[in-house]
């Protein structure tokens, strides 16, 4: 599986989000996607996932144009996950990671399509979780019933909007390691936003960095993450230093007493009631 | 740890819980049938009843009939009404099921297209003017006018809808804006009609009843409404995955806005069919489909047979009160579903541990 994203270009009515995205993922491969906020991360994942329409031949798996592709065929290549995941009527884990199953039924449920989803709840750790509803899980536990979910596709391409920013440092190395091992193990490719840029370095392969929707830099974690990129990018500055496991590390260089004292909000807040 | 064969074991018993439920329901449908056929005006009870009904439903068996007074009672009054009450207690729960799922909110019910308004304003114009958009046969006049203005209103929703991208949101709104336009125009030609007889013959369509039901009624309304509802079953799953959202739907290959046009359709036409018929019954299409999620959770494969049993359930129990409750006249159906409905639903909201919506 190769995906090619080629002049991607997208805009919400007059405002553009996206301009000449270009870039390609191997199988096994883990990219992350970083940058500011606003900078397009979401909007990227949903334009590969098809979520949003974009112009043909922008977006091709093993050369083939999705745009050619009906959304069966393309629920059955790609997984999304989304930022944050609730459902308007109660499901159990169970019937949740079932709907991953979509593709591939129709009316009847198969015994095989039930075995699925028990070895993907039993792959994540959540297999005592299975009866209970999802909407009353904790943050960590409802993000992964959706990989599980997602994983029940049998995708070749699993795409995450943010998988880890609300959870604690222990479920964020749980799901970035499993991605990781999936990515190698069952040959799949991963591509995953995110915006802790120590974990970014740490589990990928490589590193895309969008600055107001346009590819800014894109390599390795050591040749993305380097001091001048995320000043320019972030407008912050930082020291990047080898970390513990031998990959970049990020540490912002700020005074914090300094840090807003040129910024106009000070006098309003300085001001006595 | 649970195994993954324990995992599967727990999902196939509650599986067959649900299919338990259903069942259950099916059951008390017809306990309260036999118990509906067998009291009201005129003396025939359950016996002669089942006589009456055995023996004109397979004539070829040439057992006796029974009486005349007998037949006439129970084959021509109480028998059709029964099943018409079966049969518009399942649409419409069908159709508020299904609308309910399709766009993610509870507090939608078959009505949310605005077709209740149309239909009282379309029969109103019929019942006052003599005015209709079909008008072959003289008695068809209000239902056929009812019938093809709850469809103009769907009409106008989906187009309003699809100019903003056919979200969930714009579907309600639009909806309730075209309600209030047309019961605007149903109180205008209330207020201007010139005659007070037709002005009450406007507030009871208005009312609903069941009282009208004729066998000739139930053959076309029948067809209509089996065939819709088993569209909609067949969009269990779609309806199921777009709970979760727009965008997962699509990255689960389900196009959600053509699983909610489709949905539209089947709704108004069922619903449509039901009311021209029966004049506006309210509250089962809301209520019914919650009762149903409490009995057995939101997986609309098992949720919307449920809500069809529960529905004509309930549209038969208040219809069955409302004829005996001060005999010999009757209480209008609407005012019972409320009154019987509202009590054990209240129940049902604060006894139970988990909210079956949100």
């Amino acid at each position: 599986m190769k995906l090619c994203i080629n002049k991607l270009t997208f805009s919400y009515g007059p405002i553009s989000i996206l301009k000449d995205v270009e870039f390609e993922v191997g199988l096994g491969e883990v990219l992350s996607i970083v940058g500011p906020n606003g900078s397009g991360k979401s909007t990227l994942l949903k334009c590969i996932n098809r979520i949003l329409k974009t112009k043909h031949n922008t977006v091709l798996v093993d050369d083939q144009d999705t745009c050619k592709m009906n959304l069966k065929e393309l629920s059955m290549l790609m997984g999304y996950v989304p930022q944050s995941s609730s459902s308007t009527f109660p499901f159990t884990v169970f019937d949740v990671v079932l709907m991953g199953r979509k593709p591939y039924i129709h009316w009847n449920i198969s015994e095989r399509d039930n075995e699925i989803v028990a070895e993907m709840l039993d792959y994540l750790g959540i297999g005592h979780l299975g009866m209970r509803h999802f909407n009353e899980l904790s943050g960590g536990e409802q993000q992964k019933v959706i990989i599980a979910r997602a994983l029940a596709q049998q995708p070749q391409l699993m795409l995450l909007d943010e998988p880890t920013s609300s959870l604690d440092i222990k479920h964020q190395l749980e799901i970035l390691c499993m991605l990781k091992s999936l990515a190698k193990s069952k040959e799949r490719s991963v591509i995953v936003s995110m915006h802790d840029l120590n974990l970014a370095s740490r589990f990928s392969d490589r590193m895309l960095m969008l600055k107001n929707g346009c590819v800014y830099a894109l390599g390795t974690p050591e040749e993305v993450l380097t001091e001048k990129n995320i000043e320019s990018v972030y407008g912050i500055k930082v020291n990047v230093s080898s970390s513990f496991v031998g990959k970049p590390q990020v540490t912002p260089v700020i005074n914090e007493v300094d840090f807003f004292s040129n910024t106009k909000l000070t006098p309003v807040l300085e001001q006595k009631i | 740890m649970t195994t993954k064969a324990e995992l599967t074991k727990l999902y196939n018993k509650g599986k067959k819980r649900k299919l338990l439920a259903i069942f259950s329901v099916f059951i008390a449908i017809i306990i309260v049938v036999l118990i509906s056929i067998s009291f009201g005006a005129g003396s025939p009870r359950l016996p002669e009843a089942l006589q009456v009904i055995i023996s004109r439903t397979f004539p070829f068996l040439n057992l006796d009939p029974g009486s005349p007074l007998a037949q006439t009672i129970i084959w021509d009054i109480r028998f059709p009404r029964i099943v018409m009450a079966l049969i518009a207690g399942a649409g419409l729960a069908a159709a508020g099921v299904t609308m309910q799922g399709v766009l993610r909110n509870p507090l939608v019910s078959s009505y949310v297209l605005g077709i209740s308004s149309a239909a009282g304003f379309g029969a109103a114009l019929a019942i006052v003017f003599g005015i209709g958009v079909v008008s072959f046969v003289g008695g068809y006049l209000v239902i056929g006018n009812a019938f093809i203005f709850c469809l103009l209103a769907m009409v106008i929703v989906y187009s309003i809808a699809r100019l903003r991208g056919m979200s969930s949101e714009t579907v309600i709104l639009a909806g309730v804006a075209v309600g209030f336009l047309f019961s605007a125009l149903l109180s205008l030609i209330q207020y201007i009609s010139p005659d007070n007889n037709a002005v009450t013959a406007i507030v009871f369509w208005l009312l609903g009843g069941l009282y009208t039901a004729t066998w000739e009624k139930i053959l076309i309304c029948l067809p209509i409404v089996s065939v819709t509802m088993i569209l909609m079953m067949t969009q269990s799953w779609n309806i199921n995955i777009m709970s979760m959202g727009e965008d997962v739907a699509t990255s689960l290959g389900v196009n959600s806005k053509r699983v909610l046009t489709v949905n539209m359709l089947l709704e108004t036409i069922a619903t449509a069919s039901i009311i021209a018929f029966t004049g506006i019954i309210g509250f089962v299409d809301l209520i019914a489909p919650h009762i149903a999620r409490m009995l057995l959770g939101s997986d609309h494969r098992y949720l919307i047979p449920c809500s069809i049993g529960m529905g004509a359930l309930m549209l038969l129990a208040s219809d069955t009160v409302a004829r005996l409750i001060i005999m010999p006249t009757e209480l209008p159906v609407g005012i019972l579903t409320s009154l019987l409905g509202v009590p054990f639903f209240i129940y049902l909201l604060v006894s139970k541990r988990r909210r079956s919506f949100g």
